[in-house]
């Protein structure tokens, strides 16, 4: 027996939406069964992880918090990936331009009178770092011909330690007992809550604007469309004159700044100072956010949520039900590869046919 | 009929269930590292399920494993909402959100370790590590053939600084000339890194290591090449049954069953703790693989120390600069000794400044 | 420095090289076919934790090794039957496989924490394995270092001496017009990736079972990130791989021995020394490389559907 797959000739709306929901519901029955082994009710399981967090004010803006950083690191990586450029280092600038902008910050502190400034210039700061850290391995690559794929990754190791060390050595606070953390940012140079409750801050509405601002780009703009044309096929691309190398530098540019954005949106938002970690595996985890996203920004958005979502879950079943974080964990793997695999569904209806693989 | 019973039961059992929770004592825990870390976060454990047991009938524990820094301000803030009351943030890194959290909730009361900044319903407590670091100095001092000691540090923080330093003080006191051979890995847990730095100490003439990394690799790297080891935040005996000399155990459990007490009872104000040997927090996992007189020196010194006839940063202190830290006929005070970024004399290390 | 320190710093790098090694020819054979999995580091971890589990259980370090192995190769099975079979997104499956295997690893290991077992026994050949200089380095390993060397010359040998290997070779750089020979592409990168999924679970079990005999959760601390990029740096050549890991893992211990003898620089700096050194060695080999084309298999990350 072998599966066969036959591409459909069009799209098919219907199994579009089908499959992830069916993908859903299959990594549901599956998870209600390893929680019943465990001894736990599956429908309190299911109440807390898919329930509980969108039945409160509070944990509807964890979610948008969490999902922002997401959400805007995967729509930059969207633009490398569409290109067929493999930045795996989206952590690594994640880290850089919170470092920078929170330099600004600290160099600024205490200042009086018009404050106005340091805010923006931060978030810029952020971002031409993470630009500037992303350019080593697009130049490398466009140079010397060096993968992308080992330079992006092992910079975000060196990126790591620079963070650690200048928070536990330069900026940490001096009235601090050498602790290593920087001194809390003043509000001048923190980005402002939305709501009551100091959760929601302005930096969801950055992510959100960059998704759409994303979405325009890539569809209607001539940098979009030779985007896209590298990556669906790159010999046409080559016929069409455009240069590979300048537009892996501007795809990795892209990539750069929002994970750069997104590190000083952080670190300004959510955090209020440096400390030696500021990233709970943001930039790792924006990829499976972009590829579950299927690379387009709205649909980025959408699994941005749906992970921020499994993970404040995954928190209320460990608290309330006492399931382990391997659980949720395990779970999380579980749906994503029921999506992928059931993505197959929207492009091709598949056959099961006597004989063996080919 | 025996299921409608046991199905009646059960619904008799779930209408009791909220009731009876409500009158219980919710106390959370949040842990930097996994509870099967067998280090850090598994002794902070330990002391949940402690106080499980001591006082079944009026608390209720609940954890959250693993939480990262940047994320653990929902987390606090998540357990704070869970109608917790008392919950214990058990890494520095969680003072900030600790404090923020506790803003939210004047009613709830959190217990942040090993930070510095308290409030009303926020008190701080940590264990003073570094006595049993100096006992740990002066039982490798006494039986190190080489002279040198090898030393796997994590990160260069206070804590880590003054238990490098309690240690080189503990085994001066003993052999003047004795040498520490420090190595930075920059992480609390790797075993494979941790294994290798204690290869490199052993291969450059250590015959002893210590350690502040939450792994028993280098421990069981000691039992392999036949050397010594102390270990670290648990009794880690049954990994290396020929090398643990001791273990600095940090055992919070009569601490975090005291503070459940103060809560239920009214009695709980804010505080900081900062308790040692003498307290309990600081236990030394039993002498062994050393010779009788070495194990009398090591339990003469717990009991003084635990009496506080010897101090570890007692006056004479050098720093390696030559200046005078502590002057002699005194002791360091607190403040000095919770923000230590320099090394005594002695020491052939560079801190980050 | 002595030659007894010299061999005892090569046999650290060696050993720190192992599980790099044994995971990183796992994937070179995956990629090799043209299958980019990303989720090395999550079958690692899986064999380790299964590995320690099954050797507990059964006793036998061999048992362990095996299970270790078995569990790499179930997580590739999954990764296969959704890449290959399903021609799913290949990096993202490879990261959801990443996810799933911590999560796992965690609850099968769960139950052995804090056991300890006998690390695996070296080689101890009379006379031999007490060479001076040499002795240990050559004649005083245990099984797996001298398995992962071996496994090296094998796939070395498989991938350019065999008729199976140039077609496997082949099947990376350009499916279709593989497929339009009758050439069985699925089948065979789905072996590939069964394969580089043992071999994962194996450099897991290797961890477990023989550098640190303990389990600990998270205990692969990014090792099979390590292995993935060891195989673009060995631009998908056997040999070049061991290179690659051994400078990796050199630098990783050389650090180490320079803090250790007191050299002052900031702890940080030197443990960024293994990542900084290999992106220099990868710039300098381009350097003296010929300008244009690349060297990754052509179909690399590609899907593959025979109808398309």
């Amino acid at each position: 027996m072998r599966l066969d797959l036959v591409p459909r000739p069009g799209r098919a709306p219907l199994a579009a939406l089908l499959a992830p929901a069916l993908a859903f519901l299959a990594s549901v029955l599956l998870g209600g069964v390893a929680v019943a082994l465990l001894g736990v009710s599956p429908a309190a399981a299911f109440a807390a992880y898919f329930i509980a967090p969108l039945s409160e004010l509070w944990s509807l803006q964890e979610i948008a918090v969490k999902a922002a950083p997401l959400a805007l690191i995967a729509t930059g990586l969207a633009f490398c990936y569409r290109a067929n450029l493999w930045n795996i280092g989206a952590e690594g600038q994640f880290v850089v331009g919170g470092l920078a902008g929170g330099c600004v910050a600290l160099a600024t502190q205490g200042s009086a009178g018009f404050t106005f400034w340091i805010l923006p210039t931060m978030l810029v700061a952020g971002t031409l770092a993470g630009i500037a850290y992303a350019m080593i391995p697009a130049v490398l690559k466009v140079r010397l011909g060096v993968s992308e794929i080992l330079t992006s990754l092992m910079l975000v190791y060196v990126a790591e330690l620079l963070l650690d060390y200048m928070a536990r050595g330069p900026l940490r606070d001096p009235a601090g007992y050498n602790f290593p953390q920087s001194v809390p940012f003043d509000a001048a140079a923190r980005l402002p809550y939305l709501m009551e409750g100091e959760t929601l801050h302005a930096g969801v509405l950055i992510a959100f604007a960059s998704v759409v601002l994303a979405t325009i780009v890539l569809g209607r703009t001539l940098f979009g469309f030779e985007v896209r044309v590298v990556g669906a096929s790159p010999r046409a691309a080559r016929f069409a004159g455009f240069s590979e190398a300048r537009l892996t530098l501007a795809a990795f540019a892209v990539s750069g700044g929002a994970a750069g954005l997104a590190g000083i949106a952080e670190v300004a938002g959510q955090i209020g100072q440096l400390q030696p970690t500021i990233s709970p595996g943001y930039g790792f985890t924006a990829i499976i956010v972009a590829f579950l996203g299927r690379l387009s920004p709205p649909g980025i958005l959408v699994a941005a949520l749906v992970i921020a979502l499994t993970t404040i879950g995954g928190e209320g079943a460990q608290i309330d039900l006492r399931l382990p974080l391997d659980l949720t964990r395990a779970f999380q793997g579980v749906l994503l590869a029921f999506v992928l695999g059931a993505d197959v569904l929207t492009r091709f209806t598949v056959r099961l046919v006597p004989g063996g693989a080919r | 009929m025996r299921h409608s019973i046991c199905a009646g039961l059960g619904a008799f059992l779930l209408l009791l269930g909220p009731a009876r929770a409500a009158d219980k004592l919710k106390v959370g825990f949040v842990y930097v590292g996994p509870v099967a870390d067998y280090g850090y976060s598994f002794q902070h454990d330990l002391s949940r399920k402690a106080l499980a047991e001591a006082m079944p009938d009026t608390v209720e524990t609940t954890y959250l494993e693993n939480v990262p820094e940047a994320d653990s301000e929902r987390a606090i803030e998540k357990l704070a909402r869970s109608g917790v009351g008392l919950i214990f943030t058990t890494s520095f890194g969680f003072m900030e959100p600790t404090l923020k959290v506790a803003r939210k909730f004047p009613a709830v009361k959190f217990e942040h370790a090993t930070g510095y900044k308290r409030a009303a319903n926020v008190s701080t407590y940590s264990a003073r590590f570094y006595e049993g670091r100096y006992v740990c100095g002066k039982i490798a001092a006494r039986l190190s053939k080489t002279g040198t000691v090898g030393y796997i540090a994590s990160f260069p923080i206070p804590e880590v600084v003054s238990g490098i330093n309690a240690f080189m003080l503990g085994a001066q006191s003993v052999n003047p000339n004795v040498k520490v051979k420090i190595v930075w890995v920059n992480t609390w847990f790797d075993p494979g890194k941790e294994a290798e730095a204690a290869k490199a100490l052993l291969a450059q003439g250590a015959d002893i290591l210590t350690q502040h990394t939450d792994s028993a690799a280098p421990l069981q790297e000691a039992e392999k090449q036949g050397k010594l080891a102390f270990g670290q935040s648990s009794d880690q005996y049954r990994f290396a049954p020929k090398a643990q000399l001791t273990a600095i155990v940090d055992d919070w459990s009569g601490y975090v069953i005291g503070e459940a007490k103060a809560v239920r009872d009214g009695s709980w104000k804010s505080h900081d703790t900062w308790g040692g040997i003498k307290d309990g927090l600081v236990v030394l996992a039993p002498f062994t693989n050393m010779p009788a007189d070495v194990k009398a020196m090591a339990e003469d010194t717990v009991k003084a120390i635990a009496a506080g006839t010897v101090h570890p940063f007692a006056g004479p202190v050098t720093k390696k600069d030559g200046t005078v830290a502590v002057k002699d006929g005194e002791t360091a005070p607190d403040p000095i000794i919770l923000g230590m970024n320099w090394y005594v004399k002695g020491i052939d290390d560079t801190l980050p400044q | 420095m002595s030659l007894d320190m010299v061999q005892m710093i090569l046999v650290t790098v060696l050993t720190a090289a192992t599980p790099l090694i044994v995971a990183a020819i796992g994937e070179l054979v995956v990629e090799r076919a043209g299958v980019l999995n990303l989720g090395v580091e999550g079958m690692m971890i899986c064999g380790a934790a299964v590995g320690f589990a099954a050797a507990v259980e059964t006793g036998s370090t061999l048992l362990g090794a095996l299970a270790g192995a078995g569990a790499g190769l179930g997580l590739a099975a999954l990764f296969g039957l959704l890449t290959v079979g399903l021609a799913a997104n290949q990096v993202a499956s490879g990261l959801a496989l990443t996810i799933l295997g911590l999560g796992l690893s965690g609850l099968v290991g769960a139950r052995y924490v804090g056991l300890k077992r006998d690390p695996a026994p070296h080689l101890d050949i009379p006379g031999l394995s007490d060479l001076p200089g040499i002795g240990r380095l050559l004649f005083g390993q245990d099984a797996f270092v001298y398995a992962g060397l071996a496994l090296t010359c094998a796939v070395s040998w498989f991938l350019w001496r065999t008729r199976a290997g140039l077609i496997l070779r082949a099947i990376g750089d350009d499916h279709t017009a593989t497929h339009a020979l009758g050439l069985p592409v699925r089948k065979l990168r789905f072996l590939a990736v069964l394969f580089g999924g043992a071999c994962a679970g194996l450099a897991g079990s290797y961890l477990s079972l023989a550098y640190t005999p303990f389990w600990a959760p998270a205990m692969t601390a990014g090792r099979g990130w390590i292995a993935l990029a060891l195989v673009v740096f060995a631009s998908w050549r056997p040999a070049r791989l061991v290179a690659g890991a051994i400078l990796f893992g050199g630098a990783t211990v050389l650090q180490l021995h320079a803090q250790a003898a007191g050299i002052g620089l900031p702890g940080q700096l030197l443990s960024a020394l293994p990542y900084l050194a290999t992106i220099v060695a990868l710039v300098l080999l381009s350097l003296g490389r010929r300008q244009g084309g690349s060297l990754a298999p052509a179909a690399l990350g590609r899907d593959f559907t025979p109808h398309r």
